[in-house]
């Protein structure tokens, strides 16, 4: 992580100044990886980062400047909507599944009623309801999913233009509002540990490559295939 | 798309900046003066001169889309210094997964019962193979179900 005394971090290597000691930059810009600090600097700004991270514990620092070089990879993969899109994509993709799994638990339900042959009418409609308030959970449980990342969306600009998804280049995301993020996951598993398949979801030329602007490799895994 | 309702009224950005705010003033259209705190968002996360480098590198008909973004991603960040909107999109994948693995259980079940059903029903009578009209064959189950695999 940090880099060797020596040569000076990416971050000093690519301002052209000396690389101190104590340069906060250092333990997160190797100089191995010049282009995770050449992204920053153009999205955010070295001198912002430099706010940022030093606003933070020391023990926060290598997350946040992770998830700062995913954001400026993703912004300058996508100049018009950068990691906005990935939640908008993540969103489509939750709501897909969740009409997917609610189909097929209604399907299996049936199949499961039509095995209590012998069971009365009433028993029969028992195991119904049953299967559709299960169907009924998970799909509220996926509308809580949905609103608690992007609640408040605000729908005139989701379906502003109509909403040509497949392609990331036509497609018009959501202003997200209401924004709430859950922080219990787990961190070590690191903040991006992405996996994101856009095989059947259409051509996002973002994912056709694999993950640049290196974060750990431990906790980005960008599997575009 | 807001804009000041004044022709001298500046826009937040300007306003911010205090400066001139001129007739083509870039931010103008996307900062209002009645919305000032989504300019300071997006100023101190980003910088003015990075937003406005990235809107000129931008046609004008995606400009609002790029502001809006911005501003979100800005928010989030000062929200959650650590993580801004990558937690949010964490968390989303976590939940996409789980979601794929039980619909994965559910199809699984499914096969499973029609295939018990073909064991039970009697073969049909007519010269064709038997057919079990509450599935689909394998190959294609998980194209229904599955979204991975769908392709528009």
């Amino acid at each position: 992580m940090a880099s060797s005394s020596n040569s000076p971090c990416a971050a000093c290597k690519f301002l052209r100044r000396k690389c101190q000691p104590e340069c906060v930059f250092a333990p997160y810009f190797p100089p191995d990886q010049p282009q995770k600090f050449a992204n920053v600097h153009k999205v955010f700004g070295a001198s912002n980062v430099t706010k940022l991270l030093n606003e933070l514990h020391p023990h926060q620092r290598e997350d946040a400047v992770n998830s700062l070089a995913y954001e400026a990879d993703m912004r300058l993969r996508d100049p018009v909507y950068g990691c906005v899109g990935v939640i908008s994509l993540l969103q489509h993709q939750l709501r897909q599944l969740q009409m997917d799994l609610t189909y097929a638990k209604t399907e299996l339900s049936k199949y499961q009623n039509h095995n209590l042959s012998g069971a009365t009418t009433a028993q029969g409609l028992i195991a119904a309801a049953a299967a559709a308030a299960s169907a009924n959970h998970h799909q509220t449980l996926g509308n809580n999913l949905i609103s608690c990342c992007g609640g408040g969306v605000n729908r005139d600009h989701l379906y502003h233009h109509n909403p040509p998804f497949f392609n990331a280049r036509d497609q018009q995301t959501s202003v997200l509002r209401g924004f709430d993020v859950n922080n219990n996951y787990d961190t070590s598993a690191g903040v991006l540990a992405m996996n994101i398949s856009a095989n059947g979801i259409g051509q996002h030329s973002q994912f056709q490559q694999p993950r640049a602007a290196g974060t750990d490799d431990r906790s980005t895994t960008i599997d575009p295939s | 798309m807001a804009s000041s309702s004044h022709p001298s009224a500046p826009c937040a950005a300007c306003k911010f900046l205090r400066r001139k705010c001129i007739q083509g003033c870039v931010f103008s259209p996307y900062f209002p003066p009645e919305d000032p705190t989504k300019f300071t968002n997006v100023h101190k996360i980003f910088g003015a001169s990075n937003v406005s480098k990235l809107l000129n590198e931008i046609a004008p008909h995606q400009r609002e889309d790029a502001v809006n973004s911005l501003a979100y991603e800005a928010e989030a960040r000062l929200k959650d210094p650590v993580y801004g909107c990558v937690g949010a999109i964490s968390v989303l994948q976590r939940q996409v997964l789980r979601l794929q693995k039980e619909l994965d259980a559910t199809n699984a079940d499914l096969i499973r019962f029609s295939s018990n059903q073909n064991i039970l029903r009697p073969p049909q009578v007519s010269g064709s193979s038997i057919q079990n009209p509450h599935v689909l064959p394998t190959s294609d189950y998980y194209g229904i179900y599955s979204p991975w695999n769908y392709n528009p």
